[in-house]
């Protein structure tokens, strides 16, 4: 077949070009500018090569972190996921019930963040907050402002609360594209309900879990609106996840530099982990679509 | 293995069914004998699947009871009632290997180890998948996995009923043909009672001895193949059996004659005076082509030669209607009469049958 060939037809990719250009490329670069530059103030910048980097990868406070932040991201998989496949077997298949449970699961989805991390700050204060003052009534010793436990406890449940309903929300979509035939074939082959769970639900729903497991791990790696309004990252820095402590960096210190060169690495780190699910889901898609 | 009794059971889909439509499976007595492969036909949505499923214990009838050697198992789940069903699309376990899906249902019920491996490699041998038996079973064809499902339907030796739901649908033709011989050589081996659900009317009269016909959520006749040629019991047997089906004549009946269109046609046997809608019915085998004389004024329309006989399309006052003649023997030239053979005519009032010498009713 013979193409035409047209150069102007870049024209046509021009605006979306654009778009981009001043959407991400444009303050991408900024970044990159600041972090390998510094000044005194004054709008006058020095060339500092890589040594914001080297400051960085050398840097306690960001190592310590980035250790906070895995271990949250951690425990928030390691709770939300088996939680919201449970709450997804346990769900109505249909009928009123099955459209209750999911307008009632979608509600925690469409709060906004810092009114999550409001409605948790209120709730968990021991002079007014119903969970606070309830614990201190029992005889619990809990405030999440001063003690770190409780502090991660508070942080952690709230969490698991604004977002099992999205892994469940999916885990419940696999599960309803089983035809009722895969059921019936276990039952007559008197497979246990833990055998029809591992051979037949969990292999079925393992496509859209990589998704949850994904989108999970990413927005509780990035979080950062909840935390802040529940402990500001306290006590001391207990809760000093590592968006929260670039703001503190950037805004707070000034230190450009610096956070330039912080917020360059944790982009290429998510980047880098992106691009692991990516291959691994695509890896699962191939080994189906033979 | 085990004598399946239904006792006036029906279904239906709905919680408080109201009038006869709203029953998905009317109320049907019948024994499934001990041994005998079963075929059950009928065109999409006739109840087929909904009797087998009640069958397996899948579906719990709204009425009646299922007894299997007498003992009542309406309630028995699925698993008690130890039977073996093949879904119309394969179901196969994705992260197993085709082995471990073949022993699952006897590895499930805690058979032993050296007997699994045994039998997984005769039915392997069976289903043409014995090279295959350590690869997984994901990313298999459609036929491939409908194989493993026959398979793993017969890898039980003790099942009271071997159930197979449309199981050939997604398999090529040739290897239909294979799969169907293997089928009848299992039955003929082993003689687990089967019930094999098809539309396809090839399938039911190769498969089975007795070809179970339903239409509309009711079992029409039960019958052998021959039985079901000769004798359909509603003109819906008559008209889906066949190629092409039964041809019908509104008629009038009185003793020993019909008569269609002011022409008389003489009958068989001879019938008490019939009421409701009165047709006849004669299969294109029967019908009898000739230039003048006797019978029925025809139009032909189209000779179709299909290879082993010929198909004559004609028209028959109005209605159509088929003849079939032998492959050797020529379309007589001038041809506008049909004849009928006497003997092959059946009776129909208000769709059923009626049997000779007897009062309006349906036939045995």
């Amino acid at each position: 077949m013979n193409k035409t060939v047209n150069q102007k037809a870049w024209f046509l990719v021009l605006p979306v070009l654009i778009l981009v250009g001043f959407s991400a490329v444009i303050p991408l670069m900024t970044v990159v500018n600041y972090s390998v530059q510094d000044t005194f103030g004054n709008n006058v910048f020095f060339w500092a090569g890589l040594d914001w980097f080297r400051d960085m990868l050398e840097s306690e406070r960001m190592w310590n972190a980035l250790g906070r932040q895995l271990v949250f991201s951690g425990i928030i998989l390691a709770i939300e996921v088996p939680l919201g496949i449970f709450v997804a077997l346990n769900m109505p298949k249909k009928g009123f019930w099955a459209s209750f449970c999911l307008v009632l699961m979608s509600l925690p989805l469409l709060i906004p963040w810092n009114v999550v991390g409001t409605i948790w700050q209120i709730f968990g204060r021991v002079d007014i907050g119903l969970l606070g003052y309830t614990l201190a009534k029992l005889g619990v010793n809990y405030n999440y402002t001063q003690n770190v436990i409780d502090a991660w406890a508070t942080v952690i449940v709230m969490d698991v609360w604004h977002w099992t309903s999205l892994v469940a929300l999916l885990a419940y979509a696999g599960l309803q594209s089983i035809p009722d035939a895969y059921y019936q074939a276990a039952k007559i082959d008197q497979a246990s309900r833990w055998k029809v769970f591992r051979f037949i639900e969990l292999p079925k729903m393992a496509g859209v879990l990589m998704i949850a497991i994904l989108l999970r791990f990413m927005d509780s790696f990035m979080i950062y609106t909840e935390p802040f309004v529940v402990t500001g990252g306290g006590p001391g820095n207990a809760t000093t996840f590592l968006s929260i402590d670039l703001v503190k960096m950037a805004l707070g210190q000034f230190d450009l530099g610096p956070a330039a060169a912080f917020s360059l690495m944790y982009f290429l780190v998510i980047l880098l982990i992106s691009w692991v699910f990516y291959t691994v889901m695509t890896n699962l898609d191939k080994r189906d679509g033979v | 293995m085990a004598k399946i009794t239904l006792d006036n059971l029906a279904h239906s889909y709905l919680k408080h069914p109201k009038s006869d439509d709203d029953w998905a499976l009317k109320e049907l007595n019948h024994d499934w004998v001990d041994g005998e492969a079963y075929a059950l036909l009928g065109s999409s949505g006739c109840g087929k699947s909904t009797l087998l499923n009640i069958i397996s214990g899948l579906l719990r009838p709204s009425r009646g009871r299922i007894l299997f050697d007498g003992r009542d198992v309406t309630d028995a789940p699925t698993a008690e009632r130890n039977i073996a069903q093949v879904f119309q699309f394969p179901v196969v376990y994705d992260t197993m290997s085709v082995g471990d899906n073949l022993a699952f249902p006897l590895k499930n019920r805690g058979a032993d180890p050296k007997y699994i491996a045994e039998r997984v490699n005769s039915i392997a041998a069976m289903i043409g998948m014995e090279d295959q038996l350590k690869r997984k079973a994901r990313g298999l064809t459609a036929d491939a996995k409908q194989k493993i499902s026959l398979g793993r339907g017969m890898v039980r030796e003790d099942v009271n009923a071997l159930l197979f739901d449309e199981p050939l649908t997604v398999i090529d033709p040739h290897m239909k043909w294979e799969l169907r011989t293997q089928l009848k050589q299992l039955h003929h081996d082993f003689g687990h009672t089967m019930i094999y659900v098809t539309h396809d009317q090839t399938e039911a009269l190769t498969f089975a001895d007795k070809v179970v016909v339903m239409f509309d959520g009711r079992v029409v006749q039960i019958g052998t193949p021959q039985e079901l040629f000769e004798r359909p019991a509603h003109t819906f047997v008559g008209f889906f059996i066949g190629s092409p089906g039964m041809n019908l004549f509104e008629a009038e009946v009185s003793g020993t004659t019909a008569t269609v269109r002011g022409v008389t046609v003489p009958l068989g046997d001879s019938y008490a005076p019939v009421a409701g809608q009165v047709q006849i019915g004669v299969r294109p085998e029967f019908v009898r082509l000739h230039a003048g004389g006797e019978g029925l004024p025809a139009r032909i329309t189209r000779v179709e030669d299909v290879g082993r006989h010929k198909i004559v399309r004609l028209e028959v006052g109005g209605t159509t209607a088929n003849a079939i003649l032998d492959e050797g023997t020529p379309v007589p030239a001038g041809a506008d009469r049909v004849s009928f053979d006497a003997e092959a005519i059946n009776v129909y009032a208000d769709e059923w049958r009626v049997a000779p010498g007897t009062a309006q009713g349906r036939a045995a």
